[in-house]
């Protein structure tokens, strides 16, 4: 399929789980037939009708603990959250429950849910529209967390979320809702577990994930044209986090540099940093550099810009690294 | 525009409220709603059996905690007419979403007290299998356990099933969000949920008037299905309305509330201190007999001429000989391997989390070598 934008190979993943699996439910606010406020389930109720595409009540906590009470009666729920700021009222239920119930059944009840969370900024709106929340539920055991950055990912990770027996965040950078691509469909599900090296290079290594997969890639391209060669690996999977793949990254090029929107204290890449700092230091030529917010509320979006990542402020990065 | 999805108009209405009607203004099963109910003598005494072993095994928690057997023990004396009540009044297809406190729901629905008293011995955090019993977890945060039993019943909804869900919690649940965001999705979804607030007056130390304006049971017509308040020490009555309650909801007529009135004789668990917030006066209205769910149960037997001293001493027998059981398996029990915590966090771990626990493992051999 030519040209299918990040929020239509969504669609297109649910569109497929809800036809080959009919234990598969769909719900959230305004998901019925306005499809979403990102039209990501545009056409479902139509097409699936209202027990498996549905509206609810605006109750995040709730919606929550639907898809838990729905996922132990058998069924695989796909909740929607609107905003990443929106899924805070959920906390306790995804934190305290969702990602404790296997646990405190001994095992005998599986979480077998996907909650879906628009996330990250650079679209021009306020701040709750425009968080990374993805460290508070990579922190939390009994979860697991991915992010595509790619149409085809998207599809891929999505369908690889509602087969797994385990609860799954699944983070969408709504920034790239509209980035298009020519995705070949129907496609076997991804591992929710690997990292994906999408560029190869010599010099550094750029980490990220998500909306900054494709800054990264941009910042690569205007190194090789400034002589310097920039690998840059995808992590799709924020928790696990597949090391193996960063690791072998790393050894070869030496120098790292972790980008991401959210802050960088307490981020992802301080976990990531940390990991390969201890198994990797006698390889390293310096420290890794992270490239990230600082720690603030999102910014008011009309200088947003200035403090997420761009291929400016990650080629400053790997300078540093090849100064060092 | 599309009209709302999942409900009945017909059943919206706040004030159908027949299940409100099997009850006299205090709480109590009219007459007539009795004759209806016919609860037979063999029922009312099973009801007073499980009612006596419950109290028993509960006395039992008590004395194990004060041993020092078990870490924790939240009592539950007062509350044997509500649980014992509700979960016989449930079908055995049916599910029961408990809270904390709910141990003698768990009884009912056969689920062996000393394995439960596991998790208070700090040696498990998941002593049942929920689908053996169709008998959830006890949730500790509270009231986030009663949107997941909304969220089952929809399920059972949707596969078109005759299964009623009945969710406990107290008075002090009523207050969060999620209480009444379950409360809301339930009414919208007409779900089949049995809401069964187990109002003991006290949340820790926050009496129900600190706690509650107005009355709970009346929060269910703002939601749009019937709300009934039971006199919480009559386990005919308890019994009689859940079970239509219960019926209501699995013939598709949606969610209903009860409340059910009682007392917390007890403290909140073992590790509080009611002598900070209450008095011992205050305590009186509750402890005659008049008020003990037990000896109400024996006074309708009685009237019944079901009751005898043969029977009376049998129960207390076999409730004895359950609370020993019950010492000897938690005793008994012994710990599970330590690693076991890393394979139940997840059906299908990653294989960082499978070298986490290699690494707890080794340490442990490496330090159990020393």
């Amino acid at each position: 399929m030519t040209g299918v934008t990040l929020g239509k190979a969504l669609n297109l993943a649910l569109h497929d789980a809800l036809q080959s699996d009919s234990r598969v439910v769909m719900f959230g606010e305004d998901v019925g037939n306005l499809g979403g406020v990102f039209r990501v389930t545009d056409g479902l109720q139509e097409e699936f009708g209202r027990e498996r595409v549905f509206n609810t009540p605006l109750a995040e906590a709730t919606i929550a603990a639907l898809a838990l009470g729905m996922a132990m009666k058998g069924f695989r729920p796909v909740a929607e959250m609107q905003f990443d700021a929106f899924s805070y009222p959920s906390f306790q239920q995804v934190t305290s429950n969702i990602a404790k119930y296997h646990t405190r059944t001994g095992g005998a009840v599986n979480m077998q849910l996907v909650i879906r969370i628009p996330y990250g900024g650079n679209i021009g709106a306020i701040e709750q529209h425009s968080e990374s929340p993805e460290t508070y539920y990579a922190h939390t055991a009994g979860l697991k967390v991915v992010t595509p950055s790619t149409p085809a990912d998207a599809y891929g990770l999505l369908l690889g979320a509602i087969k797994d027996p385990d609860p799954v965040i699944f983070l969408e950078p709504k920034a790239r809702y509209w980035m298009r691509q020519d995705i070949d469909i129907p496609a076997p599900p991804l591992p929710l577990d690997r990292a994906q090296v999408v560029r190869e290079g010599r010099d550094a290594t750029l980490i990220a994930y998500g909306p900054t997969v494709q800054t990264a890639l941009l910042a690569a391209e205007q190194g090789e044209s400034e002589g310097v060669s920039l690998e840059v690996v995808d992590l799709r999977s924020l928790s696990p986090l597949d090391m193996d793949t960063l690791a072998a990254s790393v050894r070869k090029t030496r120098r790292a540099v972790v980008v991401h929107e959210a802050p960088v204290f307490m981020g992802l890449g301080a976990e990531i940093v940390a990991q390969l700092m201890h198994d990797l230091f006698d390889v390293l030529e310096a420290p890794i550099e992270r490239v990230g917010n600082a720690t603030i509320p999102y910014p008011p979006s009309r200088f947003e810009k200035l403090f997420l990542p761009d291929a400016d402020r990650i080629l400053e990065a790997v300078d540093r690294t090849r100064e060092y | 525009m599309a009209k709302a999805l999942h409900t009945h108009p017909q059943a919206r209405e706040g004030d159908d409220n027949s299940i409100g009607s099997l009850v006299d203004a205090h709480g109590l099963l009219t007459p007539e709603a009795e004759r209806d109910a016919a609860v037979s003598d063999d029922q009312l005494r099973e009801l007073y059996r499980m009612m006596v072993i419950c109290r028993r095994l509960d006395q039992e928690g008590l004395n194990l905690q004060r041993q020092g057997e078990l870490g924790l023990w939240g009592p539950y004396v007062g509350h044997e007419a509500a649980q014992v009540g509700a979960a016989l009044a449930m079908e055995s297809t049916d599910w029961i979403f408990p809270y904390y406190r709910d141990f003698a729901m768990a009884v009912c629905r056969g689920i062996d007290p000393g394995n439960i008293l596991t998790i208070f011995r700090g040696l498990t955090h998941g002593a049942w299998n929920p689908y053996e019993y169709r008998f959830a977890p006890f949730i500790i945060p509270v009231g986030t356990q009663v949107p997941h039993a909304v969220g089952f019943a929809v399920g059972c909804k949707f596969d078109h099933e005759q299964t009623a869900v009945l969710v406990g919690f107290g008075e002090g649940a009523t207050s969060t969000g999620d209480w009444h965001e379950a409360m809301n999705f339930a009414g919208v979804f007409q779900a089949p949920v049995v809401f069964l607030c187990e109002n003991n007056q006290w949340a820790i130390s926050v009496p129900v008037e600190e706690q509650i304006a107005g009355r709970i049971v009346d929060r269910a017509a703002g939601y749009g299905f019937p709300g009934v308040r039971v006199d919480g020490t009559d386990v005919l009555t308890v019994y009689a309305v859940v079970r239509a309650a219960a019926q209501h909801a699995r013939q598709g007529h949606g969610p209903v509330l009860v409340e059910s009135v009682a007392y917390r004789l007890q403290a909140h668990t073992t590790s509080d201190d009611p002598t900070r917030y209450r008095t011992d006066a205050d305590l009186d209205p509750w402890k005659g007999s008049d008020k003990d769910p037990i000896e109400r149960c024996a006074e309708r037997l009685r009237q019944r001429n079901a009751y005898d001293d043969t029977f009376a001493v049998a129960v207390a027998q076999e409730a004895e000989e359950r609370a020993s059981a019950m010492r000897q398996t938690l005793v008994a029990a012994r710990p599970p391997h330590p690693e076991s915590v890393f394979d139940l966090v997840f059906a299908n771990p990653p294989a960082s989390l499978m070298r986490e626990r290699d690494e707890f493992t080794s340490s442990l051999e490496q330090g159990g070598a020393e």
